[in-house]
């Protein structure tokens, strides 16, 4: 098993025309993901690799069936609509690839989610995968890479870099610990999912056995998590790698994300760090030192 | 993006909130005749984005136009913060019977727009949330449903506000609910709002910060007033290095090699992406190194993109020797990152195996790169190697 996605998830890709988005469905296809439409207003007839584009979604839905999920991938301008136009026709799964929204805009899509019960990934991710099984989105690239650094296994990896959810893989795989599935979930002030919030779907996964994440300065995603594991007793150890620590030094500097802002009482990294041992969370200082770390918290179960 | 007193005063005014009079002066002879203008007493204040100016000592109150000539020359060159003034804002001097706190913001946590409330504004109000919780109210409201004045109703009357101040607050706190909205706002602040003695309730203080990424979209009203698209209002302004980063990544569109922050190392940092230069940041660091630089580079970026950064990097005083360091990437190709800062070395006229410290990026088209390095005898490593001991290698040459 897996959360979120398996080989079994139909999804589409909006703005598929996109060159981004036509690497990505490319990507996608070779991985094994099941994508039975893109969609770009005006370009309706043609294919990408071999995957028929629409005019809009309710078409895809037309000609396809009820569909799962899909992978937004638009200019930041048009993204909100695309998200909208999912939802209302009733996609429950939603992975917002696009950086550069406002929070406003991020607020409105996560507000009809909810309204909706759907759910959304990101904005500004790289999607997410169940190794073996399927990926949605651009997480670990092509997919040769993608089978290099990502092994079928047992840990959930969350991350809010997208680029750190491969490192974090690879070197997992490398240590011989495969995963279960790894979200990219976005590095913005405000996402459609959040650590906390994948939580649950962990929790019920039996083949999940443990957590990695990749965590850094901004926001209160962390306090949420350790929240959250010592409010329902989780039975999932939870590794964590904080990085940016050089930030609790310099308040008010903008680096990374467009979340990464050190912005008045918020925690530094070091009260994060505090915050998440006290819940029992281990917080590696290097991120080689994440696998030993598991299979000493997996030993102790 | 953070306003000005002025500027957030002329969005509040454009939008009907009620402001007492007053000018913004850029010299003392202007504040002498603005004075003139003024019923009574004024207030002259420094115009600073950061807080604690009144700590400072850059407000300070004038009761005759000598005085707030005096004043402006004594407030002009206090530095708050770091900051210089822009200009002053010399206002008329209200006596105040109350002082209300009203701010919006997101919270990330419930993903909504949060209206905070005090009927005891003026101070700090962290301060007034710890010990008076019952005269703060935080009120979340919904950033898709039609907005109404009954949350701002709530939110008042929640402090224990009644009788015709709950009635005059209302529209007031409204109408901030929906600038917040309407332009993208990160924060929408009113502090104090005053009743005065005469009874009228007007906006002594605010803070307006807007989302840096949705500028474009209300570039009409930053036209309207005078923020240009230079003025980045980051915590310190931009140095040239910086600037001349900003310059590289507009070369073309295809990928990051960009938010170049400058530090004062030796070691340039050629780094990525937005989560792995976080983290080779702290390892140089946590090695002993001395960045030079702070960068992202990422999104598969030009030849071009990646040697005029590099160039950009080596031409900084002091720099000795980059690091060129990634983690496992997926989008980024590289064999071109690898071509660009090759090129960037030769270019800049110093030899890549010298200069190039190590070069960790493992992912896809790594064979290809690495057979460029080979050829330049620079060192590499791929994924069995660290982040952390990637960078422990390259301060290593430092030394």
């Amino acid at each position: 098993m897996s959360i979120l996605i398996s080989k079994d998830t139909r999804f589409i890709v909006q703005g598929i025309t996109g060159r981004e988005a036509v690497n990505l469905t490319r990507e996608n296809l070779d991985y094994g993901s099941k994508i039975v439409g893109g969609v770009t207003p005006g370009r309706a007839g043609r294919d990408v690799y071999g995957v028929p584009v629409y005019d809009c979604v309710r078409d895809v839905v037309e000609a396809h069936g009820q569909i799962e999920g899909s992978v937004v991938s638009v200019p930041p301008r048009f993204t909100k609509d695309a998200v909208f136009e999912a939802l209302e026709n009733g996609i429950r799964l939603i992975v917002v690839v696009t950086e550069n929204i406002p929070r406003r805009e991020v607020a409105q899509m996560v507000e009809l989610a909810n309204l909706r019960g759907a759910r959304i990934i990101g904005p500004n991710c790289l999607g997410m995968i169940s190794p073996e099984e399927a990926k949605m989105g651009g997480v670990g690239g092509p997919a040769a890479n993608t089978r290099q650094a990502y092994a079928k296994g047992h840990i959930g990896v969350m991350s809010r870099s997208g680029g750190m959810t491969t490192e974090i893989a690879s070197t997992l795989t490398a240590a011989g610990l495969g995963q279960s599935t790894c979200v990219s979930i976005g590095g913005d002030a405000i996402i459609g999912t959040t650590y906390a919030e994948l939580m649950p779907l962990f929790e019920a996964d039996s083949e999940t056995h443990a957590i990695a994440i990749y965590s850094e300065p901004g926001g209160r995603m962390e306090a949420e998590l350790a929240e959250w594991i010592q409010t329902n007793n989780s039975r999932l150890p939870v590794v964590a790698f904080m990085a940016g620590r050089f930030m609790d030094e310099m308040q008010g500097m903008r680096f990374g994300h467009a979340g990464t802002i050190v912005e008045g009482k918020e925690d530094t990294t070091a009260e994060k760090i505090k915050r998440m041992e006290a819940a029992g969370i281990s917080v590696a200082e290097r991120i080689e030192e994440i696998p030993a770390l598991l299979r000493k918290r997996l030993e102790e179960v | 993006m953070r306003f000005y007193e002025y500027e957030a005063k002329a969005l509040f005014r454009k939008h009907g909130l009620p402001l007492g009079a007053g000018e913004v002066v850029n010299s003392a002879a202007d504040a002498r005749a603005a004075f003139g203008r003024l019923a009574g007493p004024a207030v002259l204040k420094s115009q600073v984005l950061s807080g604690g100016r009144m700590k400072a000592g850059a407000v300070k109150f004038a009761d005759s136009a000598d005085e707030a000539a005096a004043h402006f020359d004594a407030i002009l060159p206090i530095v708050v913060k770091g900051e210089s003034a822009r200009s002053i804002l010399i206002e008329e001097k209200s006596p105040v019977a109350q002082e209300y706190f009203v701010a919006i913001t997101w919270d990330g946590r419930a993903k909504q727009p949060v209206l905070v409330f005090s009927d005891m504004g003026g101070i700090d109000i962290e301060e007034v949330a710890e010990k008076h919780p019952d005269h703060v109210s935080k009120t979340h409201f919904s950033s898709i449903l039609p907005l109404t004045p009954r949350i701002a109703k709530e939110a008042i009357g929640a402090t224990g506000v009644g009788g015709s101040a709950l009635n005059r607050l209302t529209p007031v706190v409204f109408e901030l609910m929906k600038i917040f909205l309407k332009y993208d706002l990160t924060l929408a602040e009113i502090n104090p709002l005053a009743r005065l003695e005469n009874g009228q309730f007007i906006v002594l203080d605010g803070h307006i910060d807007m989302e840096a990424e949705a500028r474009g979209e209300h570039k009409a009203l930053l036209d309207e007033l005078g923020i240009g698209d230079d003025e980045t209002r980051q915590a310190r302004p931009p140095t040239e290095f910086e600037l001349a980063g900003a310059r590289v990544n507009a070369v073309d569109h295809r990928g990051v090699a960009g938010n170049v922050v400058e530090f004062d190392g030796n070691l340039g940092l050629v780094i990525g992406a937005g989560g792995g230069s976080l983290t080779l940041f702290d390892a140089v660091r946590n090695h002993g190194g001395k960045p030079a630089n702070y960068c992202e580079i990422g999104g598969n970026p030009s030849v071009g993109k990646a040697k005029e950064l590099t160039k950009l990097i080596l031409s900084k005083p002091g720099v000795e020797k980059i690091a060129v360091m990634m983690n496992v990437v997926s989008n980024t190709r590289v064999d071109i990152v690898a071509r660009g800062v090759v090129k960037g070395c030769i270019e800049a006229g110093k030899d890549p195996a010298e200069t190039i410290a190590i070069f960790r990026i493992p992912g896809a088209w790594e064979d290809e790169g690495f057979k460029i390095l080979e050829k330049y005898g620079v060192e590499y490593c791929d994924r069995s190697v660290s982040m952390y001991d990637a960078a422990g290698r390259a301060v290593a040459k430092m030394a």
